[in-house]
């Protein structure tokens, strides 16, 4: 299985993702830079997180017109895997792939820490190989992580099972003091329907090391590779 | 065209306008042969302002060390010092003011701060890969203040964050001396191997001169002439002198700068930070021992009609000077292209020695680069001791009273901004990109690995400046040896500092007094933890109104750890030992105890011995090296019994308590608890460690007790506090937010 991770101008935790991928996972990973418009190598894409394009305008609203953006939509109509990390997943939205939008974190900041996830759906190649209940310690990083959508997409995506990481405390409870930005129902992570394109706020390659703090990361990765 | 050069004349008011004395103008005119034309007299106005050449304080700062094995560039050589660290690979780092700026526009000033100090680090050719920063404000009770810490703290994640580089810790005091003149000093360290260092010269004749970045507009005109003045009520009309800043543009800057590093077609690079253009061109070719020439027409700007007087004294930010290899210009070029970002050639090195700057071709500044670059008048200034000094080291404690009941005490404490939680600061921070961070910030100093090595760098910024007010030789020796013992803390080996000197005006012999007492004080202690000086920043002219800041010189020390885990300051598990490392002393003058709890900045320092502290970062070090600590917190502000009730709360959902007994012999109970006793360190070891513990302790000859365990859900000490953690968590952890939130 071949892994690429996009670099947009302003992409910042793309050192990061390819660390994981190739030198903790010992995969096949290659760099892809955003001007490039074939992918068709590759079998899984990570968006990274950062600030594309300085975030100027709206997150992930200007990367979305990057040539290679294209190409992961074919990759994605194709039912290939694109993962979409933070920024990664602003992109995303902005690019149509999957629904709903970003606003500001409702306390106004940026915030970085570590949060739970509960895992809430695990019928999908992004968590096939963790529980579904399972609460996982993750760490968030942004401004704009405050999803929303409208009620009936909300219930789309609850009805298809969509939802697969929701904020949650220690004990697994979705209440509002776990939810970190203001998330419509403590919404951290969501698929689309195809179940192939997968985008979220937390960082997984942020707590795939010991030293890190957290492995609970690698369980998106691991289900991944199963998925092959 | 007519430009201000023509039609500008150079009148007395002029030159003092410019902050140019009459002597430095007799200097300028023997230097040219001749009068100075308006661009000129500006391009030496900001080169001989403080801030660019130190002219005030380079007679002090020669006492510093600089030498030491490790050393690659030393202080002074280069935008930043170059330590070796083994395997071929080697560190820049470096700690800069921006209090000025930040003063008048808190989210600008600071954002351009940590912009300005990664320009310097990756232009010598390292990645950063850390930042930090050491904050100062006046009390936090104020609107004003409240203000001020918002938007320096959004500034610095603003553009830290999208940078991607992490926000690891730092430092940060609350007391009224910064009222109306906040302190912001942000630190960066980059990673290289050692070959990838650049030096920022100007060489080859014909050479070609690149300007790459942003184009040059009116903003942050002689922002370097704006910090060396004092801050006054008109200073608000100065925002034109702040700069605005693109991180966008600059993480762009950096990939491509190292991208075109690693091709080898760069002779020599350097960032236009103060002074801009100016500063950049002179000193490449000083350093060069060449010439430079430049025509101003070329330089890509954003507005119209300026004069090459603004042009060359323009801080806009997010730009760079580049000389290429001739010849290399398309391999270049394509790298920029790569990056989108802009980059015009403007001129070329040149072997006539001086910086000649033209306008369509006609010559409108021409100067000998390296007397403006090298030879700034360098002042020797009057010096007084202080009047203060004696009454305030001469109050006793004693006279005081009693502080009443002593848990609530240590909740005041806790609560004091000073001494709280700054998770409400470091939250805002990407602390964890790059995923190097091995130990989040809230620990004594901050952790970092370097992948594919057993390496980690921890790194502490300090300053207490209430020390340094008191008694300024006493406090500069105690901010280098807090950093020592921090950075040991985690079991690291201390290597060098960078350091930020934040003072009033020099100009009053009784600053210039404490300057040089600081100076002399980190001098000596420097020189026995063996930690030369590798660079840093003088900021004088802290001053508002009421008065000058307490003396600041605050150190960025970094440690090296080799091949084993390092310590952080939480206890750790039920049952483990509790030790104290160290002896506590009848000390209370100077305390954070004295300030919280009767509004007095008074008393004589605690004494710090120089052989022990010394040895005490080695009895550390050594049993982080032997894995037998589990925890290791040193006694600063608020003494042994914050200390200890830090260690019982500091990890988030890890809280866990500890029950201590330690003997009070002729002290007062104030003491025991709050007193600030140097050279104390409390740790925790494993039960079964013990006694090993203690034969290594017994071995150095370092007074020790075993006080006590790590358990339960409260603190308990010595039957005089007795508090639950829930209680002792919730003051410490809100006591920013609180405040904050009421703003």
């Amino acid at each position: 299985m071949k892994f690429g991770v996009v670099v947009f101008p302003g992409s910042n935790c793309d050192h990061d993702c390819h660390h994981v991928l190739k030198n903790v996972l010992g995969l096949d990973t290659e760099f892809i830079w955003h001007k490039t418009n074939d992918v068709s190598k590759f079998d899984c894409l990570i968006l990274p997180g950062g600030f594309s394009y300085g975030d100027y305008l709206r997150t992930g609203a200007i990367a979305r017109f990057s040539p290679v953006m294209d190409a992961v939509k074919r990759h994605a109509e194709k039912g290939k895997l694109v993962i979409g990390i933070c920024n990664g997943f602003q992109i995303l939205l902005e690019a149509g792939l999957l629904p709903g939008a970003m606003l500001r974190n409702n306390s106004l900041q940026f915030i970085c820490k570590f949060v739970h996830l509960r895992v809430e759906n695990t019928d999908n190649p992004f968590t096939r190989n963790l529980k579904k209940g399972q609460v996982l310690s993750v760490p968030v990083a942004h401004g704009d992580g405050n999803y929303f959508a409208d009620e009936a997409t909300l219930a789309d995506l609850e009805k298809n099972d969509q939802v697969l990481v929701r904020y949650c405390d220690a004990e697994g409870q979705t209440t509002p003091e776990s939810n970190p930005n203001g998330s419509a129902r403590n919404i951290a992570g969501i698929v689309n329907k195809s179940k192939n394109v997968f985008g979220l706020m937390p960082h997984p390659e942020r707590a795939s090391e010991k030293e890190m703090g957290s492995l609970d990361g690698l369980g998106i990765f691991h289900s991944i590779l199963q998925t092959a | 065209m007519t430009t201000q050069t023509q039609v500008i004349e150079i009148t007395p008011e002029i030159i003092a306008r410019h902050g140019v004395t009459p002597s430095e103008y007799e200097e300028i005119k023997k230097i040219l042969g001749r009068e100075p034309n308006i661009t000129e007299l500006g391009i030496f106005s900001v080169m001989w302002s403080e801030h660019c050449s130190y002219k005030n304080s380079k007679n002090v700062l020669k006492l510093l060390p600089k030498d030491g094995q490790r050393m690659l560039v030393k202080a002074g050589e280069e935008n930043a010092g170059v330590v070796d660290i083994g395997d071929g690979w080697v560190i820049a780092f470096k700690i800069e003011s921006h209090n000025h700026p930040s003063a008048i526009e808190p989210f600008q000033g600071a954002a351009t701060g940590v912009g300005g100090i990664l320009r310097d680090i990756f232009t010598m050719g390292a990645r950063p890969i850390v930042s930090m920063n050491s904050l100062r404000f006046g009390k936090l009770d104020s609107e004003i203040t409240k203000r001020l810490l918002s938007g320096v703290v959004a500034g610095i994640a603003h553009y830290g964050n999208c940078m991607g580089v992490p926000t690891i810790g730092g430092e940060i005091y609350f007391d009224e001396s910064y009222e109306g003149n906040p302190l912001v000093n942000a630190f960066a360290l980059g990673l290289a191997r050692k070959e990838e260092i650049v030096r920022a010269k100007a060489e080859g004749t014909g050479n070609p001169v690149f300007y790459l970045g942003a184009a040059t507009g009116r903003d942050g005109m002689g922002g370097a002439s704006f910090a060396s003045k004092d801050l006054t009520a008109e200073s608000e009309k100065d925002r034109p002198a702040v700069q605005v800043g693109d991180p966008f543009l600059e993480k762009l800057l950096l990939e491509a700068v190292l991208e075109l590093l690693k091709s080898g077609a760069v002779v020599g690079i350097q960032d236009m930070g103060a002074a801009g253009l100016t500063c950049s061109t002179c000193e490449t070719a000083s350093r060069g021992n060449t010439g430079i020439e430049i025509d101003v027409a070329k330089v890509p700007q954003r507005e119209t009609g300026m004069a090459p007087y603004e042009i060359m004294l323009s801080e806009s930010q997010e730009r760079m000077l580049v000389i290429l290899k001739k010849g290399r210009e398309a391999e270049a070029k394509r790298i920029f292209e790569k990056w989108d970002l802009h980059a015009e050639e403007i001129g070329f090195v040149t072997d006539d020695a001086l910086m000649r700057v033209k306008e369509k071709g006609v010559t409108v500044a021409e100067i000998p680069a390296k007397r403006l670059a090298d030879d700034a008048p360098v002042y020797v200034r009057e010096e007084k001791e202080p009047s203060y000094l004696k009454a305030v080291q001469s109050f006793d404690p004693k006279s005081l009273g009693s502080p009443g009941d002593l848990n609530a005490v240590l909740l005041k404490l806790l609560d004091s901004p000073t001494v709280a939680s700054k998770e409400w600061i470091y939250r805002q921070y990407d602390h964890m990109v790059r995923t190097n961070t091995v130990v989040l910030p809230g620990s004594d100093a901050s952790v970092i690995r370097i992948k594919d090595t057993q390496k980690y760098l921890a790194i502490s910024t300090d300053c207490n400046s209430t020390y340094c007010y008191l008694d300024p030789y006493e406090g500069g020796k105690i901010a280098v040896a807090e950093a020592a013992r921090n950075v040991a803390c985690s079991g690291a080996v201390p290597l060098s500092v960078t350091n930020c000197l934040n003072f009033g005006n020099p100009h009053n012999p009784e600053i210039f007094w404490q300057l040089k007492k600081c100076i002399e004080g980190m001098r000596d202690a420097c020189l026995k933890f063996g930690t030369p000086v590798s660079g840093g920043n003088v900021s004088l002219y802290n001053q508002n109104p009421k008065g000058a800041i307490d003396p600041t010189p605050t150190i960025g020390m970094v440690g090296l750890i080799e091949g084993y885990a390092p310590v952080t300051s939480s206890f750790k598990e039920e049952g483990d030992a509790v030790l104290i490392l160290g002896e506590t002393l009848e000390e209370l003058g100077g305390s954070e105890f004295l300030k919280v709890i009767f509004g007095v900045k008074s008393g004589r320092l605690p004494r710090l011995d120089l052989d022990r502290a010394k040895s005490l970062t080695d009895l550390l070090t050594t049993l982080a090296k032997h894995g037998l600590l589990r925890s290791a917190h040193d006694c600063s502000e608020g003494g042994f019994a914050v200390s200890v009730a830090e260690s019982c709360i500091l990890e988030e959902e890890k809280e866990i308590g500890a029950s201590v007994e330690l003997p009070q012999g002729h002290l007062s109970k104030e003491a025991l608890l709050f007193g600030e006793s140097q050279s104390r360190v409390v740790v925790s070891v494993r039960p079964d460690d013990l006694k090993k513990v203690e034969e290594v302790i017994k071995s150095s000859a370092y007074p020790y007790q075993v006080i006590g365990k790590v358990g339960g859900r409260a603190l308990k000490i010595n039957g005089l506090v007795s508090a639950p953690l829930t209680v002792l968590k919730a003051t410490w952890r809100n006591a920013i937010a609180r405040r904050m939130q009421s703003a």
